[in-house]
């Protein structure tokens, strides 16, 4: 989180907004942007391919 | 290399600077010569993939059935690498660069990288071209398993993707650099967060890539013995769709851009704009799921979740786009001046200008043809009637010719008085261009997807099928689909090499731009009081009846469109 | 303008505009009604893909086919040579993709339910049932069981549709869909 601080560098006093830090911060969204993907889609899907059974005889 | 020659120069690698006459940015020699490289061999693989294009189109035509089926097979494989991969990837780049250093203010970082980046890319682009022309990897751009290519084929696309991966970097250290040297006062401006919004996109892609590629590499090679075709898929995909969603993210960020250096227009809300590319970072990249719809071994819950990108917030985050993007034209049109009636916004905005028309273009075909049907595709159970067919590609030109090709192409006419500062050539030519080109991709998007809509295939040599045991005749009107098609495949062909031909010749032969053919017409025109701009904003709560009209009309198309799909499912055998 | 920072430092706290709280609402709900619609066809629709797939081999899912074609085979496909099979309706029939055929040819019950299992021996191929326009994706090494009701008789072909080498464009199989005897 050391990315944030926008609100200094001649800002007005009050405090960013939690989103806006958020949205100011690439490092996090590219975080988010890779980690929310594999989990959901490639994780979840590999994980089922994993549960396939064998056909019965 | 192209090293500007009238800034004050410290040697090779060095960072100096110019100050731009039209825009007033400080611009960084080694990012202008790199976005310049980029883009050039962009162009040459977008016309080597075009050309291969127009030959499968043609062979795709029964009454002319060009080329011999391994001819076929191989030019397929190779239009698919060069122009939805090679041309899309080399211009992100340059578009990475100019969004980062060149808007930012500021030096790239590590140049050197940055140009072992562009050589490890233009080292694998070449390789893979020459495996497939060899004949030995005929196995189309997904290269499904157990099918095979030659190892270089791989090993091509694995330089290549690590050449982007290096570029990736050099552009988030760039934007370190931008803060840490406080090139920019607060927030990065919204077509730089576009551009963070693909290069974040764009890691998630390159590692799908790699963690799929190096396997298939060394399976190729003989050093493992088995690669299960399903696990393949979803990994691949993870990398062939999540690729395309770095296009939309770069060309939305350029719809924009066209937007506010043309126009003069600013965003209608920065925080819904930046959130609808919040919902792209987190959701875009599940629709890689649109490709396993109809595969087995994946539950229905799995295909409902990814393929609906989480409840379609990423889908919300286009259409956010798409209202935002005109609303945004038509208020700083109305404070231009042109506030009569409904649509003389729209009128009188610069048609004649190609960067402007490309882009209006762009946004309708991608809006219209490509995002609709992209979601109907993308519902579980109607892509059971679909798959495969040639309503996929009929899809995808629609987005990646239509919507990304076209937006690229609009920002060149930019960038080539800006960036390489030459005068345009051959300026008529360059005005109907997008607008030949916009009709071509229309016609072979709208004519494919017709064929697919009556089974036709994809991929297919002879849908006459002359040689097969069993014989089965699609109607009459698929062959005529084909057809228009074909023609609609020559437009197309005629605009893509107006754009290479004006581009070239003015890139390699055109005038330098001089004070006063900058005076004379300036590639930004002021438009109306530089004050009003940059006071209109989100506060000011305009009136956009003309805005309010397109997306209704929009809407209703994608919902008549959306159930008359579910319709069409309804009427076939039942399944489950 | 979007190609600058905002002016305002604070661009979160800027109210949004009538228009695209509107826009923004109807977008997501047709967003939840598509999302809906999706799941409601699990409940209320007739097509929709089977979630059953097993893991086999290409050996054992040939010898079962073999030993389907056996047991129902009431003639061959004109002169092609290749079998034709009737059986009996509910039970579970067989269709291998391989290059560059489809095999056996079925015959199948109209208004009859069956158990319709697809696999490849080789490489991946399409099962694309015409004029239906049906389209399953076909996998080495899983065996995808779908149950079917076809209810129009008539002569349907299985073109391919996944690329599957320089064959691919003569692939096509047969399935006949007759009245009940």
């Amino acid at each position: 989180m050391s990315e944030q601080g926008t609100g200094s560098g001649g800002a007005p006093e009050e405090r960013v907004p939690a989103m806006q830090r958020l949205l100011d911060n690439p490092f996090l969204l590219l975080f988010l942007g890779v980690a929310t993907p594999a989990v959901l889609y490639l994780l979840w899907g590999v994980m089922e391919l994993s549960q396939i059974p064998l056909a019965p005889q | 290399m192209a090293v500007d020659a009238q800034a004050p120069s410290r040697g090779f690698l060095g960072a100096s600077f110019r100050t731009c006459p039209e825009t007033g940015l400080k611009v960084c020699s080694q990012a202008e010569a790199l976005i310049k490289v980029n883009a050039v061999v962009a162009v040459v693989f977008l016309a080597v993939g075009g050309f291969f294009g127009l030959l499968v189109a043609l062979t795709r035509w029964p009454a002319v059935h060009l080329l011999p089926a391994d001819w076929f097979y191989l030019l397929l494989t190779a239009h698919g690498a060069d122009v939805l991969l090679f041309w899309i990837v080399f211009f992100e780049v340059a578009v990475l660069y100019f969004a980062s250093a060149i808007i930012l203010n500021c030096r790239l970082a590590a140049p050197k990288f940055a140009w072992l980046a562009f050589v490890l890319m233009v080292v694998g682009a070449v390789l893979a071209n020459v495996a497939v022309l060899q004949g030995e990897s005929s196995v189309m751009f997904t290269s499904y398993v157990p099918m095979q290519a030659a190892p270089h084929f791989y090993l091509g696309l694995i330089v290549f993707a690590v050449g982007t991966l290096i570029a990736v970097c050099c552009f988030f250290g760039t934007l370190v650099i931008a803060r840490e040297e406080r090139s920019y006062e607060g927030s990065v401006p919204l077509v730089t967060f576009g551009a963070i919004t693909a290069a974040i996109i764009a890691v998630f892609t390159l590692a799908s890539g790699a963690i799929i590629l190096i396997p298939t590499f060394l399976w190729s090679i003989g050093y493992i013995s088995h690669i299960d075709p399903l696990m393949y898929k979803i990994i691949w995909w993870g990398m062939g769709h999540a690729s395309q969603q770095i296009n939309v993210s770069a060309q939305v960020a350029i719809w924009y851009a066209v937007a506010a250096m043309l126009l003069g227009a600013k965003p209608l809300s920065e925080k819904v704009s930046r959130m609808a590319f919040l919902m792209y970072i987190l959701f875009l990249q599940l629709a890689s799921a649109h490709h396993l719809l109809v595969e087995p071994g994946v539950s229905s819950e799995w295909k409902i979740f990814n393929t609906s990108y989480a409840l379609y917030l990423a889908v919300l985050g286009s259409m956010i786009h798409g209202m935002s993007i005109p609303g945004a034209m038509e208020a700083a049109q109305r404070r231009n001046g042109f506030n009569n009636g409904i649509f003389e916004w729209l009128r009188k905005a610069p048609w004649g200008n190609p960067a402007f028309s490309g882009t209006m273009l762009s946004i309708v075909i991608f809006g219209f043809l490509g995002g609709i049907t992209g979601v109907i595709m993308g519902t579980e159970q109607l892509n059971l009637i679909m798959h495969n067919t040639l309503y996929v590609p009929g899809h995808f030109h629609a987005t990646v010719v239509g919507g990304t090709t076209l937006a690229f192409m609009a920002i060149t006419y930019l960038l080539v008085p800006l960036i390489f500062r030459k005068e345009i050539m051959f300026k008529k030519i360059a005005q109907w261009q997008p607008y030949v080109f916009g009709a071509g991709i229309s016609g072979i998007s709208l004519f494919m997807m017709g064929a697919g809509t009556l089974g036709v295939a994809r991929r297919h040599w002879d849908i006459g099928f002359s040689d097969a045991a069993m014989s089965f005749d699609y109607p009459a009107t698929a062959f005529l689909m084909m057809g228009l098609n074909g023609i609609s495949a020559i437009c197309a062909a005629v605009g893509g090499l107006m754009f290479v031909l004006v581009v070239v010749c003015s890139v390699f032969f055109g005038k330098a731009r001089t004070p006063e053919s900058i005076a004379a017409s300036p590639t930004l025109p002021s438009t109306g009081s530089a004050e009003t701009v940059t006071t209109y904003g989100s506060e000011a709560h305009p009136k956009l009846p003309g805005t309010v009209v397109l997306v209704a009309v929009f809407f209703v198309a994608f919902v008549l469109y959306y159930y008359v799909n579910w319709k069409y499912l309804s009427e076939v055998w039942p399944l489950s | 303008m979007a190609i600058s920072p905002p002016e305002n430092k604070l661009w979160w706290k800027e109210p949004m505009s009538g228009i695209e709280i509107t826009w923004v609402g109807i977008a997501f709900l047709w967003g939840l009604v598509m999302f809906g619609t999706m799941v409601g066809w699990h409940f209320v629709g007739k097509q929709n893909l089977s979630n059953e797939t097993y893991r086999t081999t290409p050996d054992a899912f040939a010898d079962k086919v073999e030993a389907m074609v056996e047991r129902f085979q009431v003639r061959e496909e004109g002169d092609t040579g290749v079998p034709v099979v009737h059986p009996t309706p509910g039970s579970d029939v067989y269709m291998l993709g391989r290059l560059w055929e489809w095999w056996p040819v079925l015959e199948l019950e109209k208004d009859q339910t069956y158990r319709l299992h697809l696999s490849s021996t080789d490489w991946q191929h399409g099962f694309s049932l015409q004029p239906q326009n049906i389209n399953i994706q076909v996998h080495p090494g899983y065996d995808f069981v779908l149950t079917i009701t076809p209810d129009k008789a008539g002569e349907y072909a299985v073109v391919c549709n996944e690329f599957c080498g320089i064959g691919h464009h003569t692939m096509v199989g047969k399935i006949h869909v007759v009245d009940k005897k």
